[in-house]
C-alpha cells in the first residue's frame, strides 16, 4: 500500500502530512510513558519485524501494492503510541533507504499505515480483551481480530485519501473494490502472524506484551523462608499502582456481559465466515447476506460515502463463495470493532478512575532499571 | 554476527558524493522529490532533464548504470499498476496497436511511472553513498525526534539479529528433515515467527543491556562530530535548486 | 594484593532478593562486600543467579529487596549514570558487547556517553587499548578479530571508563588455552577491584585470591579459594567440579608465593 511519490495530489499530501506529524508527535508524548529503559529495544525490535513483514510486497491492480501493514501487532507488543512511532519510523526508513514509498507521499502513508492500523487494532483489541475472560487465549485471539480488521480498515482509509486526492480519475468504487478485496486477504495473513508471535511471546516472555500487562498478578519475595509482598516500586509517576489486584477488579455484571460479548462475537464470526461459505450455494445471495449483515454497518464508523461494498462486494476474488464468507466475517468485525468500541467508552467512563488504572496496573516490574 | 553495518544498499566509495555530510544530501533528495512532484505532468522534457540530472550525480558518485537499474527494480508493482491503468481508467480513448486505451489513463500512468521513478532514483543513489550510521546521525542533525532516531538505529541492529537467527533457525529445521511446502506447514512458520521474535529480542536485549551499562541513555554519544561548511551545503543544494529551475520553466512553458 | 580494610569497600550488597515479572524467583537474600582492590571469583552452578546479580550491581535490575552499594554510593535511579561508570560489565558474549563498526568507536562509546570529546576521549582509547594489547587493531571491524581478541576488546571498553571494579561473566568461556592466558596475564596486571563470575574453577583459582559461592539464590560459601575448591562436599553439594585430574591443593601451594 505504499503510495509512491505524485500519486495523491499536493493539497491532501500536505494535509495528511500534516496529520501524520500531529499524529507522531502525540505518540512521541505518550511513549514516554510506555516506554522505559528495557522495553526501548522492543520497539527497536518490533520496527524490524514489520520492516521484514511489510517487505513481503505483491502488486494489486488498482491500489499499488499489497503488503502486511504490522500495525496490529506493534500496537499490541508496544502500546499504541510507540506502536505508531514503529511503523512511522518503518515507512520513514523504508523510503530513504529503499526508495519503497515515495518522500512526498510520507504523510499519507504513515496517516493509512502507520496511524489508522495502529489506532483501529488497538482500540478493537483493548475492546476485546475488556469483555472477553482473562486469559492467555483472549489476548492471543483479540489480537487475531484486531490484526484481521486493521487491513481493511487502512484499505478502506486509503481509498478515502484517494477519492480525496488522487491524481488520476480511476472510479472509486473500483479502487475500493480491489484495495479492500486484495487488504481482507491480507489480512487473514496478517492475524495469523499477529496472533502466532503475540502468543509465542506471552507464553515465554508475558512482561514483553505491552496489552497484556493486565494480565500479571502482584509479586511475591521470598526472603529468608518467608513470603514477603514485594514493595511498591518508588521509581516515578510512571508506573502507577504496580500492585493493584487487577484479577479482581471486573464486577460480576461486567463479567456476565463480557461472557455474552464473547458468545455473541464467536457466533457471528461462525455464522458470518463459515456458514455462509457452506451452506449456500448462491453466490449472489451470499454477497446480499454479507451485506446486510455487516457491510452496511461498516460505513457508518468509516465515513465511506454511501455503501459501495455491497455493489461491488469482494467480486473480484474469483471465487463468490470465498468473497462472501470474507465479506461477512470483515463486516460482523468491523460491527463489533464499532460495538465494543462504544461498549469500552461507556465501560471506561462509568468507573474511569478504576478501569484506568486496571489497564496500566501490573506493569512488569522487571524494567524501569 | 552483533555488528553488521555495512548494508548490502550502500556502496563503498570515495567519490564528492559519498563525502557530503549525511544531513545535506537527506535535505538535498527530500528538496529535489518535492520539486519533482510538483512539476505539472504535460511538461515531459522537464522530467527527462530531471533524469539527466540524477545521471550526472550518479557519474559523479561512481555508481554504476547496472546497479542503479537493478536497484530501481523495487518499483515494479507500480509499474504494474502504472501498466492497468490506460485500460481502467474512463474518459476519451485512443487505438494504439489494436488496444483502446484511455487518454487520462496514459497521463495517470506516465505521471506515477515518471515521477515514481524520479524519486526512487534519487533514494537510490542517497542510499548507495551513504552508510546507514550516518543517516541515522544526519537524520539526528536534522532534528529528526531522538526517540526516531533510536527506534530507527534499533531496527537496523534487529534487522541484522533476525536475519541472522532466521537462518540458524531454518538450518536447525531443515537438519531435522523439515522442507516448507505449502499451506499445510503454515502452522509451523507462524509458530516459528514467534520464536524468532523472542530469540530476536533476547539476544537484542543484551546488546541493548551493554550499552546501557556503558551509559547509553538513548541517545548515540557523537564520537566523530559531524559537520557542514557552506561549500559543502552549496554543493549539496546543487540538485535541487537546478531541479527547481527546470520545475518553474516547466509552469511557466 | 591489599587486604580488604579501605572503607568504603568497593561493593557492598545487602539483603538482595529478586523475582523475575514471570514470577521465577532468581535472589534470596544475597550478601556480598568486596573491598577495594581485591579479585574475587563468583563460582555456582549453572541458574544460581550469577548473571541476575550482575544485572544488579549497575542498576539494570532493580532489587526486589535489600540494597547494593558501589563504593559507598547507593544503587538508584539518581545516581544510575554514575553508577554505570563506575561498574564496568564484560558481558560473557563479546557480540552482545561490541556493536560499533570499529574497534576505535566501540571502546570511545561509553567515555563519549559520560560526555568525553575531542583528544581526551583518544587518550582515553588509546590507554584502554594498550592494556589489553589491543592497540593496533583499533580501526578493524570488530567482528573481524578472533574470538580472544574480542573479549580482550570487550575488555578494553570497559576499562575506557575507568571503572571502581570490573565484573567479567564466564571471562573465559569458549577461549583457546593461549588466549585464555592473555587475559589472565592481562587481568593480573590491572590495578583495579575485580569480581569475576565464573565456572572455570582452575580459572578463578589462578587469578583471584578469594571466592564466594552462590547457589540457589544465596551466598552458601565465602573464602579463600583454594580453600574451598579444596572442600570436596561443598562442591559437590553446589554442583561444583573440577576439571579431571586437577587438584587445588597442588595448584595453590605452587602458586601461593607468586601472589
Amino acid at each position: 500500500m505504499h503510495v509512491p511519490d505524485g500519486f495523491i495530489n499536493v493539497p491532501v499530501s500536505v494535509a495528511t502530512g500534516a496529520v501524520a506529524a500531529g499524529a507522531v508527535a502525540v505518540s512521541l508524548r505518550g511513549a514516554r510513558r510506555e516506554l522505559d529503559e528495557r522495553t526501548a529495544p522492543l520497539a527497536g525490535l518490533v520496527a524490524a519485524f514489520v520492516f521484514a513483514v511489510q517487505m513481503l510486497n505483491f502488486p494489486v491492480a488498482a491500489g499499488t501494492s499489497g503488503h502486511l501493514l504490522g500495525g496490529a501487532l506493534a500496537a499490541i507488543l508496544v502500546g499504541p503510541y510507540t506502536g505508531v512511532l514503529c511503523v512511522s519510523v518503518v515507512l520513514l526508513m523504508q523510503g530513504i533507504l529503499f526508495a519503497d514509498g515515495g518522500l512526498t507521499a510520507l504523510g499519507v502513508n504513515i496517516t493509512d499505515m502507520a496511524v489508522v492500523t495502529t489506532v483501529v487494532a488497538y482500540a478493537l483489541f483493548r475492546g476485546l480483551v475488556k469483555v472477553l475472560p482473562r486469559t492467555r487465549g483472549s489476548v492471543t485471539a483479540a489480537s487475531f481480530v484486531a490484526a484481521l480488521v486493521s487491513v481493511p480498515a487502512a484499505a478502506l482509509a486509503f481509498t478515502a485519501m484517494y477519492a480525496l486526492g488522487g491524481t488520476t480519475d480511476i472510479p472509486i468504487g473500483k479502487v475500493l473494490a480491489a484495495m479492500v478485496g486484495v487488504h481482507v486477504l491480507i489480512g487473514v495473513g496478517e492475524a495469523v502472524i499477529t496472533a502466532a508471535t503475540v502468543g509465542a511471546v506471552l507464553a515465554v516472555r508475558p512482561d514483553l506484551v505491552y496489552g497484556a500487562r493486565g494480565l500479571s498478578a502482584p509479586l511475591k519475595l521470598r526472603v529468608g523462608g518467608e513470603l514477603v509482598d514485594a514493595a511498591p516500586r518508588e521509581t516515578g509517576p510512571r508506573e502507577t499502582a504496580a500492585a493493584g489486584p487487577v484479577a479482581a477488579a471486573g464486577p460480576v455484571a461486567a463479567r456476565s456481559t463480557r461472557a455474552f460479548w464473547a458468545t455473541g462475537l464467536v457466533t457471528a464470526l461462525i455464522l458470518a465466515g463459515f456458514v455462509s461459505f457452506y451452506a449456500s450455494s448462491s453466490p449472489d445471495g451470499l454477497e446480499k447476506v454479507a451485506a446486510d449483515q455487516g457491510i452496511d454497518e461498516k460505513t457508518e464508523p468509516h465515513h465511506t460515502d454511501g455503501s459501495p461494498l455491497a455493489g461491488y462486494g469482494v467480486k473480484d476474488i474469483a471465487d463468490g463463495r470465498v468473497s462472501g464468507g470474507l465479506a461477512g466475517v470483515i463486516g460482523v468485525g468491523v460491527t463489533v470493532a464499532a460495538g465494543s468500541g462504544v461498549f469500552w467508552a461507556v465501560r471506561r467512563r462509568r468507573g474511569s478512575q478504576e478501569s484506568g488504572h486496571a489497564g496500566r496496573s501490573g506493569q512488569a516490574p522487571a524494567g524501569s532499571a | 554476527m552483533g555488528a553488521g553495518h555495512a548494508h548490502k544498499l550502500y556502496r563503498h566509495g570515495h567519490s564528492p558524493v559519498h563525502g557530503l555530510p549525511p544531513h545535506c544530501k537527506l535535505a538535498a533528495v527530500f528538496c529535489f522529490v518535492v520539486v519533482v512532484v510538483s512539476t505539472p505532468r504535460e511538461a515531459v522534457w522537464a522530467f527527462a532533464l530531471y533524469g539527466a540530472l540524477l545521471a550526472a550525480v550518479a557519474a559523479v558518485a561512481r555508481i554504476p548504470a547496472g546497479f542503479l537499474l537493478r536497484r530501481l527494480l523495487i518499483e515494479v508493482p507500480f509499474v504494474a499498476f502504472a501498466v492497468l491503468m490506460p485500460f481502467v481508467v474512463p474518459g476519451e480513448q485512443v487505438t494504439f496497436l489494436g488496444l483502446s486505451l484511455s487518454v487520462p489513463g496514459l497521463w495517470g500512468a506516465w505521471n506515477v511511472l515518471a515521477k515514481g521513478t524520479l524519486g526512487v532514483a534519487a533514494s537510490v543513489i542517497l542510499a548507495s553513498t551513504t552508510e546507514l550510521r550516518a543517516l541515522l546521525l544526519g537524520l539526528q542533525r536534522l532534528r529528526l525526534p531522538p526517540l526516531l532516531v533510536q527506534i530507527a538505529s534499533f531496527m537496523i541492529r534487529y534487522g541484522d539479529v533476525i536475519t541472522d537467527e532466521m537462518r540458524r533457525m531454518s538450518i536447525a529445521r531443515r537438519s531435522r528433515g523439515f522442507e516448507a511446502s505449502g499451506p499445510r506447514h503454515w502452522g509451523v512458520l507462524a509458530k516459528s515467527a514467534g520464536a524468532l521474535f523472542i530469540r530476536s529480542y533476547e539476544r537484542g536485549e543484551r546488546v541493548h543491556l551493554a550499552m546501557v551499562s556503558r551509559g547509553y541513555t538513548g541517545t548515540m554519544p557523537v564520537i566523530d562530530e559531524v559537520t557542514a561548511d557552506r561549500t559543502q551545503w552549496a554543493y549539496a543544494a546543487a540538485l535541487p535548486v537546478s531541479a527547481l529551475a527546470v520545475c518553474l520553466l516547466g509552469w511557466t512553458l | 594484593m591489599t587486604p580488604p580494610t579501605a572503607p568504603p569497600p568497593s561493593l557492598e550488597v545487602r539483603g538482595l532478593a529478586y523475582a523475575y515479572p514471570d514470577g521465577h524467583q532468581a535472589l534470596f537474600g544475597v550478601d556480598l562486600t568486596v573491598g577495594r582492590g581485591e579479585r574475587v571469583a563468583l563460582l555456582g552452578p549453572n541458574g544460581a543467579g550469577k548473571t541476575t546479580l550482575v544485572l544488579h550491581l549497575n542498576g539494570i535490575l532493580t532489587a526486589g529487596a535489600g540494597t547494593v552499594a558501589v563504593a559507598g554510593l547507593p544503587v538508584a535511579k539518581r545516581n544510575l549514570a554514575e553508577i554505570r561508570r563506575r561498574v564496568g560489565i564484560v558481558f560473557q558474549d563479546p557480540d552482545d558487547q561490541l556493536f560499533m563498526p570499529t574497534v576505535r568507536e566501540d571502546v570511545a562509546f561509553g567515555p563519549a556517553a559520560a560526555g568525553l570529546r575531542g583528544a581526551e576521549l583518544e587518550a582515553r582509547v588509546v590507554a584502554a587499548l594498550r592494556r589489553v594489547g589491543m592497540a593496533r587493531y583499533a580501526d578493524r571491524p570488530p567482528h573481524h578479530l578472533s574470538f580472544g581478541q574480542r573479549r580482550r576488546v570487550a575488555v578494553a571498553t570497559v576499562l575506557a571508563m575507568e571503572p571502581e571494579i570490573l565484573v567479567l561473566d564466564e571471562p573465559s568461556s569458549n577461549l583457546d588455552p593461549a588466549s585464555r592466558r592473555e587475559l589472565a596475564d592481562i587481568l593480573r596486571s590491572l590495578d583495579i577491584t575485580v569480581l569475576m563470575v565464573t565456572h572455570d574453577l582452575p580459572y578463578a583459582l589462578e587469578l583471584c585470591p578469594r571466592a564466594v559461592i552462590l547457589s540457589d539464590g544465596v551466598i552458601v560459601a565465602d573464602g579463600p579459594t583454594g580453600g574451598l575448591l579444596g572442600d570436596e562436599e561443598l562442591m559437590a553439594a553446589h554442583r561444583l567440579e573440577l576439571p579431571f585430574g586437577f587438584d587445588p591443593g597442588a595448584v595453590s601451594r605452587a602458586a601461593r608465593p607468586a601472589v
